[in-house]
Formats: C-alpha cells, sequence, structure tokens
C-alpha cells in the first residue's frame, strides 16, 4: 500500500483480505493482523515426531524416521527448526553422509 | 470495436469524491470503504475524470511524470481489486433478499394503543394515522406478551443477543406489563443460552422513581419523546385538554437522569413547522435537562399537513444541522463528547462500512407487536392495513414476511439504483413512504438531495476526524 490509504474499517477489511490473498509469506512472529488467515508450511502441517523416540527408547518405530526428518528440515524447507541450516550458514553440513540410512553417523554437531 | 475499447479502458468505479483536512478522499459504493488517495493513486484518478484510458495511455502519460511501469501496475492493480476503478463494462451487484428462515433479534412491543398525551402531529392518532384500534384490546396483555418472547426465542434460532422494545401509545401506562415481561424475557433467555436487553420509549409524563429505579436495575436503555424547552415543547406535546406537559415532565426527566446511569437515556426530537430551532433544542436538552444523547426527526406526514415541514424550512433546520455537526468534530478532534445522535450514528455507519440492503431492520431482524399479538414489519404498522406479517399465537407468516423483505430489498428500488448514498439509505422509511405516497416501497425522492447532502457533509467530518484523530473512532469498532 502506498499512494492508496485504507481509510474505514471496511476498506482495511477489503486491504487484509486482498493481503491474504495475494500477500508472500509473512513470520508469524509478527503481530497478526486481524481476520487474516495464515496457513502452516513445511512440517509443521503434522505432527512429526521428529527429534522424539518410540516406545522402545529408540528410533526405528517412528512413522518418520530421525534420518528423514533430519533431511526434511535441513533441505526441504526453510522453517527454522532444531538443524543448522542448508541455505546460508552450513551449506556443507551433510557432505559426509551420501546415504542418509548408512551414513547418518558422520552428521555432526554443530557449535554456533 | 468501440465497446472492445471501452471494456479494455480503466475508469472510476462508482464513488462518491470528497475532500477533507486537505485530503482527498473515495467513498466506495456498494462497498461503503473509504480510501485516501494520494501521490500516483491521485494522479491515476484525475486522469481518469474526463474518459475512459486504456493501460498503455495511462502508463505513458504517468511514465512522462516520472512513475515506473511497475508501479503504475501495482497500484492499477490494487485499484481495480478494490474496485475503486474498472476496467470493464460496469456490473450493478446487489446483495440477495435473505431465505426466508432469517432469524428475528428484536420486538417491539405496543403494550398499548392509548395516550394521555394528544400530540398534534403524531402518527399514531392524528391526520395521517393508518392503524385502527376499533375493537382491539386497549392494552396488551400478559398472555400476549409472553406469547410474543416465546415468538421472539423460537425465531432468533442462533442469535444469542436479543432485544425487546417497550412501545406505545404511551407505554407506560401499561407499566406492570413491561415490568414483568422483563422478568419473564430474562428468564427464558437464560434458559436458552442467551442474552436479552431491552429499551423504551416514553413521553415522560408517567415516570415515578420506582419506575426509575426498575429500569436503573435492569439496564433498559430510555429514549424519552420530547420537543425541547417549555415554549416550544408545549407548542405540540400537549395533554388531551390542551395543556402543556413541559411542566410535568421536566422534574421526572431530572429525576431519572440521576437515579437511572446503567443504560443510555436519549431525547428524541421531533422537528414541524413550528418546532425547528435545532440550536435552542439541543443546548436546552443538553444542558438544562442533562441528556447524553440528542437525535432529531422531521415529523411524519404529508406536505399538506400545517404542522409538515416545507422544503424551505428544511433547509433552514439543515443549517443548524450542519452547525451541530461541525461542532461535533470540534469536540470529537478534541477528544471530548457531543451529543448529538444524528451524526455520531451516521459517522459510525461510515466508519464501519456499512452498506445496507434494507432501510431498517423492520421486517428482517424486527418485528413489531399490537395488543392483539398481530405482528407487523415495524411499531409503525401494528394494526395497520399494511405490512402484516402474522400474530404470535400462530407464528410469523413467513411468506408475507419473504414478500415484504423482496419487495422493498435495494435491488427492487430502482429508483435508488444510480444514487452513491444507498449503502446508508436504502431508500428511506416505509411508515413515511406510506403516508406519503401511499405505498411502503416508494423512495422518498422529494428527501434525497437532503440526505445525500448529509451523507457527504458527515464524510467530510469523518475524514477530518480520522486525520486528526483517529483514537476517537475505535469506539466505533467494537460494536
Amino acid at each position: 500500500m502506498n499512494s492508496l490509504h485504507a481509510f474505514n474499517r471496511k476498506a482495511r477489511k477489503l486491504e487484509e483480505a486482498r493481503v491474504a490473498e495475494t500477500g508472500d509469506v509473512e513470520a508469524l512472529q509478527k503481530n497478526k493482523k486481524h481476520g487474516r488467515v495464515y496457513y502452516p508450511l513445511g512440517c509443521t502441517l503434522s505432527f512429526n515426531p521428529g527429534w522424539e523416540v518410540d516406545v522402545s527408547g529408540g528410533t526405528a518405530g517412528l512413522c518418520a524416521p530421525v534420518e528423514r526428518d533430519l533431511f526434511d528440515c535441513y533441505l526441504g524447507c526453510a522453517w527454522p527448526a532444531q538443524v543448522p541450516d542448508h541455505v546460508s550458514n552450513n551449506p556443507d553440513w551433510t557432505t559426509k553422509c551420501n546415504s542418509a540410512a548408512n551414513d547418518w553417523r558422520n552428521v555432526d554437531v554443530i557449535y554456533p | 470495436m468501440v465497446v472492445e475499447t471501452i471494456a479494455a479502458a480503466y475508469h472510476p468505479g462508482e464513488h462518491h469524491y470528497f475532500e477533507s483536512g486537505g485530503k482527498q478522499f473515495l467513498y466506495l459504493v456498494p462497498s461503503g470503504a473509504v480510501f485516501g488517495l494520494s501521490g500516483l493513486s491521485q494522479e491515476i484518478y484525475s486522469l481518469l475524470q474526463s474518459c475512459p484510458l486504456s493501460g498503455e495511455e495511462l502508463s505513458m502519460e504517468l511514465g512522462r511524470r516520472g512513475y515506473s511501469p511497475t508501479e503504475i501496475q501495482v497500484t492499477l492493480d490494487e485499484m481495480v481489486d478494490f474496485d475503486v476503478l474498472s476496467s470493464g463494462i460496469p456490473k450493478k451487484t446487489f446483495p440477495k433478499v435473505p431465505e426466508k428462515t432469517f432469524p428475528i433479534q428484536r420486538i417491539v412491543l405496543n403494550t398499548t394503543n392509548q395516550c394521555n398525551l394528544a400530540c398534534g402531529y403524531c402518527y399514531e392518532y392524528s391526520d395521517d394515522k393508518i392503524a385502527s384500534t376499533k375493537d382491539k384490546p386497549k392494552f396488551m396483555t400478559d398472555s400476549i406478551a409472553k406469547a410474543a418472547i416465546e415468538t421472539l426465542m423460537k425465531e432468533s434460532a442462533g442469535r444469542s443477543s436479543l432485544h425487546v422494545t417497550f412501545f406505545g401509545g404511551e407505554t407506560l401506562l401499561n407499566y406492570p406489563l413491561m415490568r414483568d415481561s422483563v422478568q419473564y424475557a430474562t428468564a427464558r433467555a437464560k434458559e436458552a443460552g442467551k442474552t436479552v436487553d431491552f429499551s423504551l420509549t416514553t413521553n415522560a409524563t408517567l415516570l415515578t422513581e420506582e419506575i426509575a429505579d426498575f429500569l436503573a436495575e435492569n439496564r433498559i436503555g430510555v429514549t424519552v419523546s420530547i420537543d425541547g424547552d417549555k415554549e416550544l415543547h408545549d407548542r405540540m406535546r400537549v395533554f388531551h385538554n390542551g395543556k402543556g406537559s413541559y411542566d410535568i415532565i421536566a422534574p421526572k426527566i431530572k429525576m431519572l437522569l440521576a437515579r437511572h446511569r446503567t443504560n443510555s437515556i436519549g431525547a428524541r426530537v421531533t422537528l414541524s413547522e413550528g418546532v425547528r430551532e435545532v440550536r435552542r433544542i439541543y443546548d436546552h436538552l443538553t444542558q438544562e435537562l442533562g441528556f447524553d444523547g440528542v437525535g432529531f426527526a422531521p415529523v411524519t406526514a404529508s406536505p399538506d399537513r400545517l404542522y409538515h415541514i416545507g422544503g424551505h424550512s428544511m433547509d433552514k433546520v439543515l443549517v443548524e444541522f450542519e452547525e451541530l455537526a461541525w461542532e461535533y468534530r470540534d469536540h470529537a478532534i478534541k477528544g471530548g463528547r457531543h451529543y448529538f445522535t444524528n451524526v455520531e450514528d451516521t459517522i459510525k455507519e461510515i466508519h464501519l462500512g456499512i452498506s445496507k440492503a434494507y432501510t431498517c431492520g423492520a421486517g428482517l431482524g424486527l418485528l413489531g407487536v399490537g395488543t392483539t399479538g398481530e405482528l407487523a414489519a415495524c411499531h409503525r404498522f401494528v394494526d395497520s392495513p399494511v405490512a402484516q406479517m402474522g400474530n404470535v399465537i400462530d407464528g410469523v407468516n413467513h411468506e408475507a414476511r419473504h414478500d415484504f423483505l423482496e419487495k422493498h430489498h435495494i435491488g427492487a428500488r430502482t429508483d435508488c439504483h444510480t444514487c452513491w448514498v444507498r449503502g446508508l439509505c436504502a431508500g428511506g422509511c416505509y411508515h413515511e413512504s406510506y403516508i406519503k405516497h401511499g405505498l411502503t416501497d416508494a423512495s422518498n425522492l422529494t428527501s434525497c438531495d437532503r440526505i445525500r447532502g448529509w451523507i457527504d457533509l458527515c464524510l467530510r467530518i469523518y475524514g477530518e476526524i480520522g486525520i486528526k484523530n483517529p483514537k476517537f473512532l475505535e469506539r466505533f469498532d467494537d460494536n
């Protein structure tokens, strides 16, 4: 919005509706605008067990094994998860891990 | 080819342009949105005043003025999305007529058709009366009132907040019914998990301390019919023997205002040919009596009545309205209170961007109930030959109600289709139309210019308040 200013409440509602339809991705840490519907992206769409363990204390019985979850967060998703980010700071984090199922131990801890 | 060119060109959508506080605004129709213009949007709007222009023509001209193609396109898209501009052949769109099951939210109980005053201009008793009360009970009975409340409970469907208005004749002639009905409706609403609130219209002649306390306890909003100071009020609002009622009601109103502080107590002034000193009336009612809301309405009367306000007099009334309205603006900018409700009500509707399909709630969310239990579109049509909608025993006549709603819908009022205030006016009072033209659905065309002038004034006031003290307008947000 630059030269056209929503002035009354109806105009603001129209503006919000337009932003909801055409707007860019918006960080949820920002104050939520009234009337705006937010759709979650990536793994936040489902409850993924992620870094948890199964009933036996292992990871084998999880519906999404930790290995898969790790790469989902690292490569496929821009969501800030508990893994180093592939985009800006740690592009080489998994270079020693050609096959996640076999080489996952090579993925080391990052110390910021 | 010509059609294609027009279709492809940009032209302003349906709107009303106004200036306020040094800025330019558009009030959009039918959305009711108000947008401020500046910079590029202002230039686009101004370029399109003389004739429609294509995107290329606009881009070329605006490019010469230093705007980039991207910002021109972004602004054009935005203006089209909000219907500030249209890029095709304009279409008229109207909301739909509500379903037959549209819920009722408010009933107005005419607790009696009797009155202890004989005001010269009264639409219930004077020359313009349309209600026939012959052979009808003078007072509403408890069982009819309960059946009316049951009708409200049933017909309100999912609505959780209900209203009951007590009206007359003079309502307080049947005070016991009002007292019992408040109790009954409150209990029934509680059982149904709903809330109900109440309001009363009275001439104040029968107010007592007991009644005032009851009104306060039950947070009942009160509207007092009063026309100003003694001299003005007593011209029309007289007892049957011709004696004025001011001296009786003034102390009672002061007593009510002192004892009842749980809801608003407003004055409703009926302006007539002999009583139209708006400023004087306003000052008296707010300063001498202490009302915190004063609303004015010109008398409903056919044009040949002596008390009817003719065009010339109405123009004088509007000059005083305007003066009070600017005073309202000054108070609002300073964050203070002003009690001229005509301007406050309009500004609230502008702020919310209300766009009406109907003039009022009559027959839509509201029904009037007569002493016999007959239902009508509103209290003014009770016991009349028109706008009847069943009764509280057999239930609402949904067919009749739907027919009424179809007939009075803004989409059916072709006179209004080119008018920019139709979203706020929607054609005017059905009762007034019936008195003046013998039809409930005739638009009150003689008032149109004045209504447009009034809304334009309120838009300018709204704009200025919005620029100088936007916080003031927040009070309208949640209501």
